[in-house]
């Protein structure tokens, strides 16, 4: 594949924490309407990773480029929100004393989020429809005027994900998704990303290997800060140096 | 489609406050006027004065509502702002003094005592009433955004910001408390005459004091909750609850916090400026750590993030000292202290919470379950 078919570049980036290389020279690129999982055991960078990408942690050295060549580097996280990167935390992070509506409604994308255009600005009607929409695609539409603090923990992962996809991001970062859901309730967020990925990129860090297959075409595997190893799931798991870093593990720690 | 805003209880809103302006403004000034002095309904000249005293607390801490109910970021030096508005409009009265002052000077009386010959420079604007007015409102205003600055710009949050407005606290009253600030050192601003030509002294004027503040707290609670109620308003709440998600909404937090800090501290000038004529004095005493942190109490004990909280908790909390300090003036301070500690860990949601929660208690067992409970049970 060339270039121009990639939203995400990132090359040799390093996150250096007093010494602890949280990345060490991480090369991970991720194309158009492409769902890509990442894998590895703890502390492997996973997040790491989406926090240099989405601007919350700055890198060391590196560059990150982004849809034409946009360099995220150096950038705010406002700022590179603006351009068309959501993040889905990993614990829901959701406005637990607002109710679904307006957990949403203020993740719309607007021309303007200063403080006087959002001290007048009321919804239009395309927005509201919008909002609709999006609670209808979470299942959230009976809770639409419930305070989102009183969901249950799929319900807020699913919020978040609703309000990151009125941000209409055309790179989604997901962090552990699925973490505390049930069966069902992972099935269900499965589908959603499938059905996201249609229209946008999607990055999704998961542990779950049961979800990956569900999910994944391509899966990166990270440790130590670096990408290892890249392919299919069967390819993945067919890999030498993979099956060392979790089974091996596995095999020492017994 | 759903609506946007559940709105069952604006009505009930609009109603209680054209109910609230109907009394405060009609019912009881007629009540000082009307009735002969030993009527045991008639509403005192100095009774209605101390009320208007308490609608000017009451819109401080309005301000520290937004602030700290809202957007959760605690300012413990709101006393700064209003003593800003308060001396800003004390140095205008004590201008209009004149030669009635008790040395027959034109200067104030303390500047003749501490040798200053002639009126300091900074002075002059408040020879005007406008230049007091306007002063009031905007040396607070410009003053929080500088300092809102930068503080928000360089991120500094939670206790870290609740400690460096205390230390502004204390700052400013060791300021103010100077002689060579030239303003009235600890003895502060008093033994005004007139305001506008009208007698201080005159239970008319302070009557028309009373009118001006209850017209002002309600301008006040109206803008507050105008922002409350908008979608900057919600931001606010969402900055409380989750800071980093509004940042990755596209929101710049620290230009909301330094928004509602400067309209909290515009809210606390006005206090300080309708304060001032209507009690006669300020002093450094006004304006340090302890009554920046009455302010919490008042906002905390009426209960936070409801706006008519802070009123009836400024109200509360003023009237419960005026009365106890009649019996147990030592008392005070612990009596203060120990409401603040039961309030903030058995009522939480303060006065309001209480009422509320009484409310919902008196309905339940009629009322059907509403959509939001049906959202918890699922």
């Amino acid at each position: 594949m060339t270039d121009g078919d990639r939203i995400l570049t990132c090359e040799h980036v390093i996150v250096d924490y007093d010494g602890f290389k949280a990345l060490n020279n991480c090369n991970f690129s991720v194309h158009y309407n492409e769902l890509r999982v990442v894998i590895g055991p703890n502390g492997a960078g996973k997040t790491t990773l989406l926090d240099v990408i989405c601007g919350k942690t700055p890198p060391t050295s590196g560059t990150i480029l982004f849809g034409n060549g946009i360099s995220l580097v150096g950038k705010n996280a406002e700022d590179i929100t603006k351009l068309g990167v959501g993040r889905k935390f990993q614990a829901p992070s959701i406005y637990g004393n607002l109710s679904v509506w307006q957990n949403l409604d203020l993740s719309v994308k607007r021309a303007s989020k200063g403080v006087f255009p959002t001290l007048v600005g009321k919804s239009t009607p395309a927005e509201r429809e919008r909002i609709s929409e999006v609670l209808e695609t979470i299942g959230l539409t009976e809770h639409a005027h419930a305070r989102a603090g009183s969901l249950s923990h799929g319900q807020k992962q699913w919020l978040e994900i609703g309000m990151v996809i009125l941000q209409e991001p055309s790179l989604l970062l997901v962090d552990e998704p699925v973490a505390g859901m049930s069966d069902k309730e992972t099935e269900q967020t499965g589908q959603l990303l499938m059905t996201l990925a249609e229209k946008q990129a999607i990055v999704v860090i998961e542990h779950d290997m049961d979800f990956v297959r569900q999910i994944a075409n391509i899966v990166t595997v990270l440790a130590e800060g670096t990408v290892i190893c890249e392919g299919t799931v069967e390819h993945v798991q067919a890999d030498e140096h993979v099956r060392e870093i979790y089974l091996g593990r596995a095999k020492v720690a017994h | 489609m759903p609506e946007p805003i559940p709105a069952p209880q604006d009505r009930r809103m609009t109603l209680s406050f054209f109910v609230a302006g109907l009394i405060f403004l009609v019912v009881i000034p007629l009540l000082n006027v009307l009735p002969s002095e030993d009527a045991w309904f008639q509403v005192s000249d100095f009774r209605l004065n101390q009320f208007g005293k308490f609608l000017a607390f009451a819109i401080l801490a309005l301000g520290l509502d937004l602030i700290w109910g809202y957007c959760g970021v605690l300012s413990l030096g709101q006393g700064v702002f209003f003593g800003l508005g308060a001396y800003c409009m004390g140095m205008y009265l004590a201008l209009q003094i004149g030669s009635e002052s008790v040395y027959g000077s034109e200067l104030p009386d303390f500047m003749v005592w501490t040798q200053v010959k002639e009126l300091p420079l900074f002075w002059y604007p408040f020879k005007s009433f406008w230049g007091g007015f306007f002063g009031a409102l905007l040396v607070p205003v410009l003053f929080a955004t500088l300092f809102g600055f930068l503080a928000f710009r360089s991120r500094i949050k939670g206790v870290y910001f609740a400690i460096i407005t205390q230390a502004l606290a204390f700052a400013a009253w060791l300021v103010f408390n100077r002689n060579e600030t030239r303003l009235g050192g600890t003895n502060g601003l008093t033994d005004f005459k007139q305001l506008l030509g009208f007698r201080l002294s005159d239970p008319s004027t302070q009557r028309g004091l009373y009118l001006v503040t209850v017209l002002a707290l309600g301008a006040a609670y109206l803008l507050c909750r105008y922002i409350v109620a908008s979608r900057a308003g919600k931001v606010l709440v969402a900055i409380r609850d989750s800071e980093s998600r509004v940042t990755f909404s596209g929101y710049t937090p620290w230009v909301y916090k330094l928004f509602v800090f400067v309209v909290a501290a515009g809210l606390a000038g006005l206090a300080g400026m309708l304060y001032v004529p209507q009690v006669g004095i300020i002093t450094p005493a006004q304006i340090g750590v302890l009554p920046s942190l009455e302010v919490v109490i008042w906002v905390a004990v009426g209960g936070r993030g409801t706006l008519i909280g802070a009123i009836v908790g400024a109200v509360a909390v003023n009237y419960g000292r005026s009365v106890l300090t009649n019996y147990f003036p030592e008392a005070w301070p612990f009596i203060l202290g120990g409401l603040f500690v039961i309030v903030v860990t058995m009522f939480p949601d303060g006065l309001i919470g209480m009422l509320r929660k009484v409310r919902e208690r008196l309905k339940a067992p009629s009322a059907p379950v509403s959509k939001a409970e049906g959202g918890t049970a699922a």
